[in-house]
This record gives structure tokens, sequence and C-alpha cells, in this order.
């Protein structure tokens, strides 16, 4: 495995983050945070991994279970409600009904 | 390069596309749909990876997640959100450390694999207790006041050094188990401890912060299993949050380490004890009549309107004063709420227009010229002790500068300190009304009083 390759990915990744979530403007903090919270979730990709394993023993599948059971929570709920929030955020002229 | 990797590949685009386009509402929604399509993909790309055999217990688990998952993203009231995002950290980083363990306890691994498997069970494990304890504290389960005792830090960082001691012998001895248990159990308390000292106020970094940790997390798992989406995903997030906090912590003026380690408010409570000084108040009546004659008119929301859920209310107010011609804006300090861009979202809920929600720096410019700063469940982010007072404990942190106005309406129960537990000089400045009662209701006599004066 090359390490060294993945603190590359690592260090361009980060930056890259620095420098889109600065441009957000703080009208949307809240959904943002609930977007990356539901980016986090990524886990489910290890999670998938582990309970789906050929030969894995008991306990690594409940772990595993479990993993994607939460995982899969965060996930979704945290999608739903990004979306949710961000279907109120509308302009508006200030007469206008 | 095989099919999963290219839908790796693809979902990593997206996830940096997603935070693209967060950064305007006009493009936001597009943002959080090609997000879940990353998403998508990255799970199809997994199940289609020949190391994925059970695929039985993979679709109950994904379904029981998904049952989960709805319910609290549909039913969650808007006031909830920073207690569903606490709540939902919490299962993204407990998924984590449970995939952490399950690998461990797999292989055994040596190295590099379990340095990276350490940190990321130890995030994992402090996130969880930590996003529940937070919950708790957002939900008021548990009192939201810091609670801080003698030798806290030491006793904190004490145990975070053991805990990091112990990850370093289990990585020079895989097999030691018995180590294991002691090096989660000390991640788990720790989380909790982290958060006992810290009060409601400061939420908003924290969970800013705890959201860095699951990313951070989430990374670390993308070291030890060798998967850059991973890695990718993790770092978008842990940068994301951190530099969340960073401006949050900006916004008041403290240090990292204050808010984490500073036990906010409690030096202010021997410090308190004022003589009463004379306030003067007003009925509904008056304050809706010098509403009616304003010209321009500033809401500043607080906390405590989320808590009276008073924002549907204020935007009747809003139309209704828009409708006679004055000028209304709404001024939105960057730490108000439990949450970053708390205030934003519930107005947004109660369909008050975006662009009608003005940052403090813009919005202070104008509130000289300002007729009436209504003032609804905020105290600390406009007390001018921070100005004037060095000695105050909020010293130095940016304020809405609400004085200014012409006249300052503040709603408010009583005459109880804000969440810094010391005196606002603002309520007994000669410019002030205090107009005491619940927000919702206060805010909806005052819309009753205009609102007849408009149909007479």
């Amino acid at each position: 495995m090359n390490y060294e390759f993945g603190f590359y990915v690592f260090m361009l990744a980060a930056f890259l983050g620095f420098e889109l979530i600065r441009k957000v403007s703080p009208l949307l903090h809240t959904p943002l945070m609930s977007l990356t919270n539901a980016i986090a979730s990524i886990s489910v990709v290890g999670a998938i991994l582990i309970s789906g394993e050929k030969g894995a023993s008991t306990l690594s599948h409940v772990l595993g279970f479990i993993a994607v059971v939460s995982a899969t929570t965060n996930l979704v709920s945290g999608y739903l409600i990004t979306d949710r929030m961000l279907k109120m955020f509308k302009k508006r002229e200030p007469q206008g009904k | 390069m095989s099919v999963f990797q290219l839908l790796y590949l693809i979902a990593a685009a997206l996830f940096i596309l997603a935070l693209k386009w967060m950064s305007s509402p006009a493009t936001a929604r597009r943002g959080v749909i090609s997000g879940e399509i990353g998403m998508l993909l990255a799970v199809i790309g997994t199940l289609m990876r020949h190391e994925v055999f059970n695929y039985e217990w993979i679709v109950i688990a994904l379904l029981v997640g998904t049952a989960i998952g709805v319910p609290l993203a549909i039913l969650m009231p808007m006031t909830h959100v920073p207690q569903r995002t606490a709540i939902s950290q919490a299962c993204g980083a407990f998924a984590s450390a449970l995939i952490g363990s399950a690998e461990y306890y797999r292989q055994f691994p040596h190295g590099f694999v379990m340095v990276a498997l350490c940190i990321e069970m130890l995030l994992g494990f402090l996130t969880t207790t930590a996003s529940l304890m937070a919950f708790g504290k957002l939900n008021e389960m548990l009192p939201s006041r810091p609670v801080v005792y003698k030798g806290q830090n030491f006793v904190n960082l004490g145990l975070l050094g053991v805990a990091i001691i112990i990850g370093g012998m289990l990585v020079a001895h895989p097999e030691n188990t018995v180590l294991f248990p002691i090096f989660v159990g000390l991640a788990l308390i720790f989380g909790v401890l982290l958060i006992i000292p810290i009060g409601g106020a400061d939420m908003p970094t924290v969970i800013a912060l705890l959201n860095s940790y699951a990313g951070l997390s989430a990374c670390a798992m993308g070291f030890a299993l060798d998967n850059k989406l991973l890695i990718i995903a993790g770092a978008l997030d842990g940068s994301s949050g951190f530099i969340l906090s960073i401006i949050m912590c900006r916004a008041m003026n403290r240090s990292f380490t204050n808010v984490l380690f500073g036990g906010f408010g409690q030096l202010a409570v021997s410090a308190g004890a004022t003589e009463a000084k004379p306030v003067r108040s007003a009925s509904p009546e008056e304050a809706a009549m010098i509403l009616e004659d304003a010209r321009s008119v500033v809401i500043i929301p607080g906390y405590g309107m989320a808590v009276a859920q008073a924002q549907h209310k204020i935007r009747e107010l809003h139309d209704l004063l828009t409708k006679r011609g004055v000028d209304v804006k709404f001024a939105i300090h960057p730490v108000a709420g439990r949450m970053p861009g708390h205030m934003n979202v519930l107005l947004a809920e109660a369909d008050v227009p975006y662009d009608k929600l003005i940052e403090m720096d813009d919005i202070n410019s104008e509130m000289g010229m300002t007729d009436v700063a209504l003032i609804v469940g905020a105290n600390d982010i406009v007390n001018p002790a921070a100005k004037n007072d060095p000695g105050s404990p909020i010293a130095g942190m940016p304020i809405l500068d609400a004085y200014k106005a012409r006249t300052v309406m503040i709603i408010k129960r009583g005459m109880s300190a804000g969440f810094a537990g010391i005196d606002n000089e603002l309520y007994y400045m000669p410019n002030t009304l205090m107009l005491f009662g619940d927000a919702k209701s206060f805010v909806a006599s005052l819309v009753k009083e205009i609102g007849a004066a408009v149909g007479a």
C-alpha cells in the first residue's frame, strides 16, 4: 500500500475543503453542517465491506451490521433534512405573496 | 481500473461539487442532489465489489437505517435542527468506530494500519459520546449550564493522554486484546468529560468541531482500508467542521482552547451582584405605536426566539410593517442560537426572504440610522459591555450595535441574565424599553395591535 499517496490525497482534499467552505455564506451554515454531516456517513462504505465479508467472525458481522444501520441513519436523515431546510430558503419581493 | 473504482472517483467529484454548490442559496439544492447521487454511487460501487458476499444482512441493515433516518429527518421540527445534527453525528461516528473495532478483531493489524485504526476509533468513540452529550444538553435533558470543577482540565487531558498511551501500546502489540476494551472505554469517557464543561451558547462551536472529528475519523478509516474515497470525503468534512468552528470562535472573540477548557460563565457569577437599577417597560399597545411610527426597524433574533417558536409571528410582524412602508430588516449575529446559521434556518422556515437577513458587519453600519431595534430573545450578542467593559467575560466579542438605534425594544421574559451570566447594561439605557412577556405571545399581540390599525 502506498501511504504517501494517501497523504497527498488527504492534503489536497483538506485544502480544497477549506477553500470551498470559506466561500459558503453564513446564511447557509446550518444546511452546510447537515450536508457535511451526511457526507461523513461515507463510512457506510467501510461498514458494508466489513459486514459483507466472506468468512468473517460473528463478532465482525454483528459490529458491521450495527455500523451499517447507524451509518445509514446518519446518511438518510442528513440528506433529507438538508433538502428540507434548503427548500425553505426563498428569495421574495417584499410585497409579493 | 475496475467499475467500483470508477464509481468511487465519480462519487468523490460529486462530493466536491456538492460543497461548491452550497456556496449560494440559488444552487444549494443542486448541491444536495449531487451529494446524494455521490453517496448512492459509493454504496452501489461497494456492493459490486467482489469482497462483498452476504447481501441479506446488508440490505436489512440499510432498510433499518433508512427506517430510523427518515422519521428523524421528517418529523423533527426545525427548532430541533441542532439536536438532530448532534444525534446524527453520534450515529455516523459510532459507525466509524465500530468498523475500526471490527477491523481490529479481524486481523490484529500491525504498523501503519493499526495507527490509523487507533486514530479512527479514538475520534469515533469520543465523538459518539460527545455528540450524545451535546444532544442531551441541546434537548435540555441535561443541564445546559457548564459544569466545572477544580482540576477538570488536568483530569480530561490526563485521560486523553492515557488513552493515547494505551493506543500506542496497542500499536506496538496488537495481540494484547486486554488493552482494547480499556482503550475504547477511555475514549468513550473522554467524550463525555469533554462536553460537561461546555455550555449551551458554545454549542455552535462544539457541534462544528465534532463534525470535523467525525470526518477525520472516516478519513483515518480511509487510510486503514486504503480507500481514497473515504480519505477525500473525510477530509472535506474534517476541514469544513474545522473552519466553521474557527468562524464561530472568531465571532465570540475566543480561542479554541478557551471554548473547550474555559467553562464559560462561571467567573461572572460573583461579579453579578448589582443593585436594582430602574428600567422602563412598555405594553404591547405602546410598543405597537412606536413600531408603526418608525421608518426603519431592525429585528435581532436570538435563541429565545427559537425556544418560544416565535419565528412565524415575527414574520407576520415583518409583513405588516413592510406593508405600512416600514423598512424591516433582520440582523443575524454569527453565534445567535445553538448552531452556526441557526437563526437563518428558523426565519427561512417562517418564509422570511433570505435577502432580508443581514450579517453583523453589514447591519452595524446602519444601526445608527435605525429607528427601532427590536430584540427578540437575544442577550449577550447585543451587550455593550463587550465593547465598553474590558473586565467583562465577553469583552472583545463582536456585538450587534443595537444600542445605537434611536429606540431599543427588548422582548424578554424577565430580568434574568443571559447565558454568560452577566448583566446587560443595554436594559438600563434611557432609550431602552423592556417588553416583558413570552416572545411568541408578545409578538402576537403586537401583530394584533398593528393589524387592527391597518385594518381600520
